[in-house]
């Protein structure tokens, strides 16, 4: 409990306050009327209004296309289905830069549908809803059906034979199990789009912002810190409140759930109705993740003379503008330490937190469980700048270390690896614990023989998920990655910020590469999940 | 072995175990017995160290266990759905806890083996958990709960979700393993037939209080209460005023052993000290005129419901040659060593 609690507050909180101090207090004095008066510009208002209900918008649009996903995912039996879920969490890692330009080359002018029916979705909401559930498909995907993939299908069976009809007993036995994982992935969604950043940037032009993107206007082109300030505290708040409230939900539902091997529940699909929705969702998948991510690829191939490698070898040169001290290829490497440290740091912190938090209760404990979701919905920005003006001095100067990226990155790793914990590991039957414990386990020992095992593919999961978020993160790494280590994603951004075919088709290689790179992880870890629980199931 | 000093968990206002006290010696069987929510599983999660007492002491081997945590009390306990661990096979759940005490490797194998072999499993370390019968479960349980040699075994309705069947052969075996190991076991258990069966001794629990104790013959032939006595599954209780060795009751006057105590009681008469006489002509004045309500084939005997002109229904059992028609009219005997003048239930 005490090393989540200190990471915590020394690499969030303190960051997060300080700036919040250096744009509120003026002389020494706080200056809280400007709350007031910043909050009363109507643009502002306006700003606050889209950042709600866009956000509102892509969580139900998400759950709607996704939920069925996540039931195909937990209970059918199919080939290839390791590709298909490691496919459907590729966009989630994907920088948001990126995901907003393949959006743009998809929809916006000259894309794809423009030249097939001259259908132009860019500046429009749509385009930043579809890009959104695009985004998070995979949050729903993972969440639920991890847990959905271990229910007991014959706690359902036991209600259809109690004569409950089969859509009846899914809402009565089957869905008020999955309701904290729903709730805890529908969460993640909302803070995710609520805090969207280079999508709403790009996809939204100059007609839509959000309280993330305003941030970001106000730190970086304005220097208006107070502004930013004040619009931090807001969205602090407004995360506070959605926290609570989810808080309060979970907590009413959660019970103790049967879990069995996922092995034991996936059939294949019977009959008209499973396949054709088994279908559906394939031709969702296609849609919505395989042909934004098929228009990016095949952008990186499209030079101007045909198809071809041009773009792919113009990364093992060395930058002719000096932009980069290295060859690009070389932030593949970076990026890959980076997640691959921030990962290990998430799992501790992530673990060690969710297990003081399944076994303590209390409100000071509930209160650290939402508070460990904060990092998720407060802006990017402002943490990276914080880390910046906090960890510059001693005892922590830790400006000039490489430490800091992954410290950064970890702090939104460690919201995923609580989240999918939690769940499973208040799942686990207490008297499991119990007869661990007559047997002469200590605690620590119950936890690593009993709750461990059990929890192995949720902590895979949530592995994956903070490997994934570690490499695909943007907005804090711009601010703390040093000039010749930059990430791929750094590398990308700069990228598309310059013009020129050359660093567009560059831009477009490099986020095809790290396409590659997060598959063949994903597919990796579903294969050592595989490995590991054949043997003892 | 162990000892509890007015041991007290309440859960609210509610005391689960009020100021409970019993011993339990070396190589014992004491088997606690009560209907659900009497507070015997409680009894066991408190010797545990899984419930912290609100009062009272629990010692094992002589040593207070205030503060000593679970792991380190040395006892097992079997739980009642087993709670064997899914993820691991039937070696490994055996194993568990002496792995936990850092046994060897060979030594653990060697255990283990001989343990299925104990609890009739032999070979079966490499099999799932969850393929196994509820019985192998129970099997597997008890291996597990045996294996670190425990100084205390504690079972919680051990046989409970077994076939009848099944149970009656356990319990035997249960009986005689832990004879021959010289095991110290606290079991609980609502059922009477597998308390009588196991223990050298039944201590029958209500409302978190001990209602009797004792060997089970002496429970049986000798119930301290009407508490206990319906519980044991007698339902031939009367009031009476008993006066020397004869009982003055509702059903008539009714022989009661010497050294009963006297005055206004509470009186069982156990079924198979019913005698039916002939009737001879005309009832005597004083003595209540019986009819046969109904008989319910029961193999070995025939138990027959009889019913008095006014008072409550008496249950006899007789030989299957001896039992009348239902309807007949009948006269009632009673021998007095079937008759049990009770004590008082705790307030």
């Amino acid at each position: 409990m005490a090393v989540p609690v200190v990471f915590f507050v020394l690499f969030f909180a303190w960051p997060v306050v300080s700036i919040v101090e250096r744009g509120l207090r003026v002389d020494g004095a706080w200056q809280f009327g400007r709350f007031g008066e910043t909050l009363s510009r109507p643009e502002i208002l306006d700003v606050l209004w889209f950042t709600c209900w866009q956000a509102l918008a892509s969580t139900g649009l998400t759950l709607l296309i996704a939920l069925p996903g996540a039931y195909v995912f937990a209970r059918f039996d199919f080939r290839g289905k390791g590709l298909l879920r490691a496919v459907v969490t590729v966009p989630f890692v994907m920088p948001t830069v990126m995901v907003g330009t393949a959006f743009l080359a998809l929809l916006g002018r000259g894309g794809l549908l423009d030249g097939l029916w001259g259908v132009r979705l860019d500046n429009t909401v749509w385009a930043i809803l579809i890009a959104h559930v695009f985004f998070n498909y995979a949050v729903v995907v993972r969440t639920v059906g991890g847990l959905w993939a271990q229910l007991d299908p014959r706690q359902e069976e036991a209600a259809r034979v109690l004569g409950a009809s089969r859509w009846r007993a899914w809402r009565t036995v089957t869905l008020p199990a999955l309701a904290p994982s729903v709730a805890a992935a529908a969460l993640m969604v909302f803070l995710f789009t609520a805090s969207s950043f280079a999508v709403v940037q790009i996809l939204g032009g100059s007609t839509y912002s959000t309280l993330e993107t305003e941030i970001y206007r106000q730190t970086v082109v304005r220097f208006d810190l107070t502004t930013a300030a004040v619009l931090t505290m807001v969205q602090f708040a407004a995360v506070g409140v959605v926290l609570a409230v989810h808080a309060r939900t979970v907590r009413r539902r959660e019970t103790a759930l049967k879990l069995v091997a996922p092995e034991e529940t996936a059939r294949r699909p019977r009959g008209i109705g499973q396949w054709a929705l088994f279908a559906g969702v394939l031709v969702s998948v296609a849609l919505l993740i395989v042909l934004p991510l098929g228009v990016l690829v095949e952008r990186s191939f499209a030079t101007s003379h045909g198809y071809g490698f041009d773009y792919y070898r113009a990364l093992q040169t060395p930058d002719p503008s000096g932009t980069f001290l290295v060859p690009l290829l070389g932030t593949i490497g970076n990026s890959l330490r980076y997640a691959v440290v921030a990962t290990l740091i998430a799992l501790v912190i992530g673990g060690l937190a969710a297990a003081a938090l399944t076994r303590r209760a209390g409100r000071l404990v509930r209160g650290f469980d939402a508070l460990l979701m904060l990092p998720l919905g407060v802006s990017a920005v402002t943490v990276g700048f914080g880390f910046l003006i906090t960890l510059d001095e001693p005892p922590f100067d830790l400006r000039a270390s490489w430490i800091l990226v992954p410290l950064a990155q970890a702090l939104v790793g460690v919201p995923f690896v609580v989240r999918t914990m939690l769940p499973v590991l208040r799942a686990v039957d207490e008297r499991l614990r119990e007869a661990a414990a007559v047997l002469g386990a200590s605690p620590w020992r119950a936890w690593r023989e009993v709750d461990l095992p059990l929890v192995r593919r949720a902590l895979l999961i949530a592995a994956g998920f903070a490997f994934a978020v570690s490499l695909g993160e943007f907005g804090a790494t711009v601010f703390i990655a040093r000039p010749d280590s930059p990430t791929l994603t750094v590398a990308v951004a700069r990228l598309l910020g310059r013009p020129g075919e050359l660093n567009y088709g560059q831009a477009m290689a490099l986020s095809t590469i790290l396409m590659v790179v997060c598959a063949v992880s994903l597919l990796l870890l579903e294969r050592l999940r595989t490995e590991r629980t054949s043997g003892e199931f | 072995m162990l000892r509890l000093d007015g041991a007290t968990v309440r859960f609210g206002e509610r005391a689960v175990l009020d100021a409970v006290d019993l011993e339990v010696a070396e190589h014992e069987i004491v088997c606690v017995l009560g209907p659900s929510g009497s507070g015997k599983s409680t009894l066991l999660r408190a010797v545990a160290g899984l419930q912290v007492l609100d009062g009272g002491r629990v010692l094992l081997g002589g040593a207070d266990q205030r503060g000593v945590p679970v792991h380190r009390r040395g006892v097992g306990l079997m739980f009642q759905d087993h709670q064997l661990f899914p993820q691991r096979d039937v070696g490994g759940n055996v194993a568990f806890g002496l792995r936990m005490r850092g046994t060897g490797k060979a030594e653990q194998a060697e255990r283990v083996r001989e343990l299925l072999d104990l609890v009739g499993l032999p070979g079966a370390e490499r099999r799932s958990v969850a393929a196994l019968s509820g019985g192998e479960q129970q099997r597997v349980a008890l291996a597990r709960a045996l294996a670190p040699r425990p100084r205390l075994l504690m079972l919680d309705e051990p046989l409970g979700q077994l076939d009848r069947g099944l149970r009656e052969r356990l319990v035997v075996e249960l009986r005689q393993l832990f004879g021959s190991l010289g095991t110290t076991v606290l079991a609980v258990t609502h059922d009477q037939g597998e308390a009588f069966a196991l223990a050298d001794r039944v201590v029958v629990m209500r409302d978190g209080r001990i209602a009797q104790s004792g060997a089970p013959v002496e429970v049986w032939s000798r119930p301290a209460s009407e508490f206990v006595a319906r519980f044991l599954g007698f339902d031939n209780v009367v009031a009476a005023r008993v006066t020397g060795v004869v009982a003055d009751t509702a059903w008539g006057k009714i022989p009661v052993p010497e050294d009963s105590p006297q005055g206004e009681r509470r009186l069982l008469v156990r079924p198979g000290g019913v005698r039916l006489v002939p009737r001879e002509g005309q009832p005597v004045a004083g003595e209540p005129a019986w009819t046969v309500e109904s008989r319910t084939f029961r193999g070995s005997h025939v138990a027959v419901r009889l019913r008095p002109v006014d008072g409550p229904a008496l249950d006899a059992e007789l030989p299957l040659r001896e039992a009348p028609e239902e309807g007949a009219a009948v006269g009632v005997a009673f021998r007095a060593e079937d008759v049990v003048v009770l004590g008082d239930d705790l307030p």
